[in-house]
């Protein structure tokens, strides 16, 4: 049935994930009932507003949801083990070693009061035997991996003392250094330059492709993901509207609000166009509407999408959450 | 950082000269000490040779250059109620009010540091309430009434502690120490309590505070998200960068705690210079007034400029700017 197949067993199952926070008010559902695999080594772009779940997805994957936020339905299986089960400990040495993770602002990810190196160290000390030297030597590889110049002496220098794009490196450089097979980048590029995104990009994706890890690259920017993933998660309120190679979806979206993204991507060399906006704003998790979530703002709605939440249909290469396609033959 | 350095001993200097200026001023405004120092029928001759003895025939600016350089060279004059050399005065009671504002600072940092920590890292532990519940209580209830609650359980009534006094204390050149004998150490306990009993509410609130903020800070998520222990994630990163608002603030309470030692002092009679200040007061005796006046602000002054090179200590990025 599904049209997505892996040349090996998934690296990443994420299955009916939902994530919900206790609230006065009740529980109010942020990420409900996802679906996706990822395979060893691909990266897969995860974009949506603000507010659309796909941080939180990468945090819960990470085993860093905070109270009140609480995975209350659904599993996480990395390398064919469920993780969203293990306890804080087990999770703690996963984090770093097999699963890394990227944040957005590299000007604020590390400790100011410790040099480089030291951080360094302490990372790949925590997971790694090696001695403090072994560790430096390999703090150093690491910092001449992503493209530091002069990495034995720059390993001893403070935060401060690089520019943004260069902490950004050091910050790929610790996610990396204990050599995870996945790694969440959550808006890697999103404080950085215009000029050094692309820089950036360009380093994670290709450090990722010589150590085989797969890659989720969180972001609202679509240029970025064209650029750089294989497949791409398209999502809202929470839910996953549509999951499929990045060519198949730039190419030809299927969901509405898919279409409504890549139409508000402005194109070099077609000309003097006007960009179309998708009307309205994201619902808040307060009141959702029914049935499907994009109904209220979808140009294409129907009876049917106040009544029922479309499931994921399979469509070429990946799903669709949109009852536009309920009739069709899969 | 030495350019730094220079500015802020400038600075110093210029505060000192202003409060010298005040403590002089005292001089000026608080009536003739003439008249409290001679008895009433004292001829207008006694009256004129005193006078010039006090050099207060002479030119005020004259006499506030002989303050500054007296103040300079430790002299503050002779003391009209005990006709004593106000220095000598000081120095005998200076050992026992610093020993008394170690120990309680000690006590405070020791801990209002640790519970501060337990209390941002279990937010919402009972313990962690306790202590929060408690330390207001310690905050908002007055210094001497926590010292009178303190004499009356441990020496009314459990008769464990010494209520008055520093006990037997032991000369080291001029420095009487409490510290090296068993009913000197009994003594400190008390005194030592009920002034750093606000100090250790106020350090662990702010330790809290600072630490929980340090805590959701995108380097310690950064932290987590690289499976660092616990411990390393607390007490290497987030501890470290809670401490400098700490050290700012304990700098300016130990200040504090030596110029509010009065009231620790006068409860316990503790033979400190806050006692010698308020005896001062009673009898108008200017010239301890002003000394005590001057040196609690050398006090202020340089503990502020210690603080400041300590943060050249702790945050790398001051020392390249500078």
């Amino acid at each position: 049935m599904s049209t997505t197949t892996f040349p090996n067993a998934p690296l990443l199952s994420v299955r009916d994930l939902s994530i919900c926070f206790d609230t006065r008010h009740g529980p109010l559902r942020a990420v409900d009932g996802i679906t996706f695999d990822l395979a060893p080594g691909e990266i897969l772009g995860m974009v949506g507003e603000s507010g659309a779940g796909k941080s939180l997805t990468g945090t819960a994957i990470t085993g860093l949801l905070e109270r009140p936020g609480r995975i209350d339905r659904g599993e996480i299986l990395f390398e064919g083990k469920r993780i969203d089960t293990l306890s804080p400990d087990e999770m703690r040495r996963l984090r770093g070693r097999r699963i890394g993770a990227i944040f957005q602002d590299p000007l604020t990810s590390l400790n100011p009061l410790m040099t480089v190196g030291q951080q360094l160290v302490q990372t790949i000390r925590t997971h790694l035997p090696k001695s403090k030297d072994a560790a430096r030597a390999r703090a150093i590889e690491c910092l001449a991996e992503v493209g530091i110049p002069a990495p034995e002496a720059r390993i001893d220098q403070y935060p401060h003392q690089f520019s943004g794009g260069m902490r950004q490196r050091v910050v790929i450089a610790l996610a990396l250094c204990a050599e995870p097979s996945l790694v969440i980048a959550d808006e890697p590029t999103t404080a950085l330059d215009v000029s050094i995104q692309a820089q950036i990009l360009d380093l994670l994706k290709k450090m990722c492709r010589e150590r085989g890890a797969a890659v989720i690259l969180v972001t609202h920017d679509m240029g970025v993901i064209a650029e750089t993933a294989d497949r791409v998660a398209v999502m809202y309120s929470g839910r996953v509207v549509e999951i499929g190679s990045v060519d198949r979806v730039v190419r030809d979206p299927r969901h509405p609000y898919t279409k409504g993204l890549m139409q508000s991507i402005p194109r070099v060399g077609s000309g003097v166009q006007r960009l179309t906006q998708i009307d309205g704003a994201m619902p808040r998790l307060t009141d959702l509407p029914s049935g499907c979530a994009f109904h209220p703002r979808c140009p294409r709605a129907f009876d049917t999408c106040q009544q029922t939440r479309p499931a994921a249909l399979p469509v070429e290469g990946g799903h669709v959450a949109c009852h536009l396609y309920q009739e069709e033959p899969a | 950082m030495i350019a730094y350095v220079l500015r802020r001993l400038m600075q110093s200097v210029l505060v000192m000269l202003a409060v010298a200026l005040i403590a002089f001023s005292m001089f000026r405004f608080i009536g003739d000490p003439v008249n409290s120092m001679l008895p009433e029928n004292a001829s207008v001759e006694d009256r004129q040779v005193l006078r010039e003895q006090l050099g207060l025939d002479q030119p005020v600016t004259t006499q506030f250059a002989k303050f500054v350089t007296g103040a300079v060279q430790g002299e503050f004059g002779v003391s009209y109620r005990n006709k004593r050399a106000v220095s000598e005065m000081i120095a005998e009671r200076l050992p026992a009010t610093l020993e008394l504002v170690l120990a309680a600072a000690v006590f405070a940092l020791l801990l209002g540091v640790p519970m501060g920590i337990y209390a941002a890292l279990h937010p919402k532990g009972f313990l962690a309430n306790t202590l929060n519940v408690a330390s207001l209580i310690g905050i908002s209830v007055p210094t001497f009434v926590t010292g009178i609650l303190l004499i009356l359980i441990f020496s009314v009534w459990l008769n464990w502690l010494p209520s008055f006094g520093r006990g037997q204390t032991v000369d080291i050149g001029w420095w009487s120490t409490g510290f090296l004998t068993v009913s000197g150490l009994k003594s400190l306990i008390l005194p030592a309590v009920m002034l750093g009993l606000f100090q250790v509410t106020l350090i662990m609130r702010l330790v809290r505070a600072e630490m929980m903020e340090v805590l959701r800070s995108d380097f310690v998520r950064f932290a987590r998200a690289r499976g660092l222990s616990n411990r390393a994630v607390h007490f290497g990163h987030a501890l470290g960068n809670t401490l400098m608002p700490v050290i700012t603030i304990v700098g300016l309470q130990l200040g504090s705690m030596i110029a509010f030692a009065i009231i620790t002092e006068t409860v316990f009679q503790w033979p400190g210079m806050g006692l010698l200040f308020i005896q001062a007061v009673s009898f108008a005796d200017i010239p301890v007034m002003s000394a005590y006046l001057v040196l609690v602000a050398l006090v202020f002054v340089a503990i502020n400029m210690i603080v400041d090179l300590l943060y050249f200590a702790i945050d790398p990025r001051l020392s390249v700017r500078a």
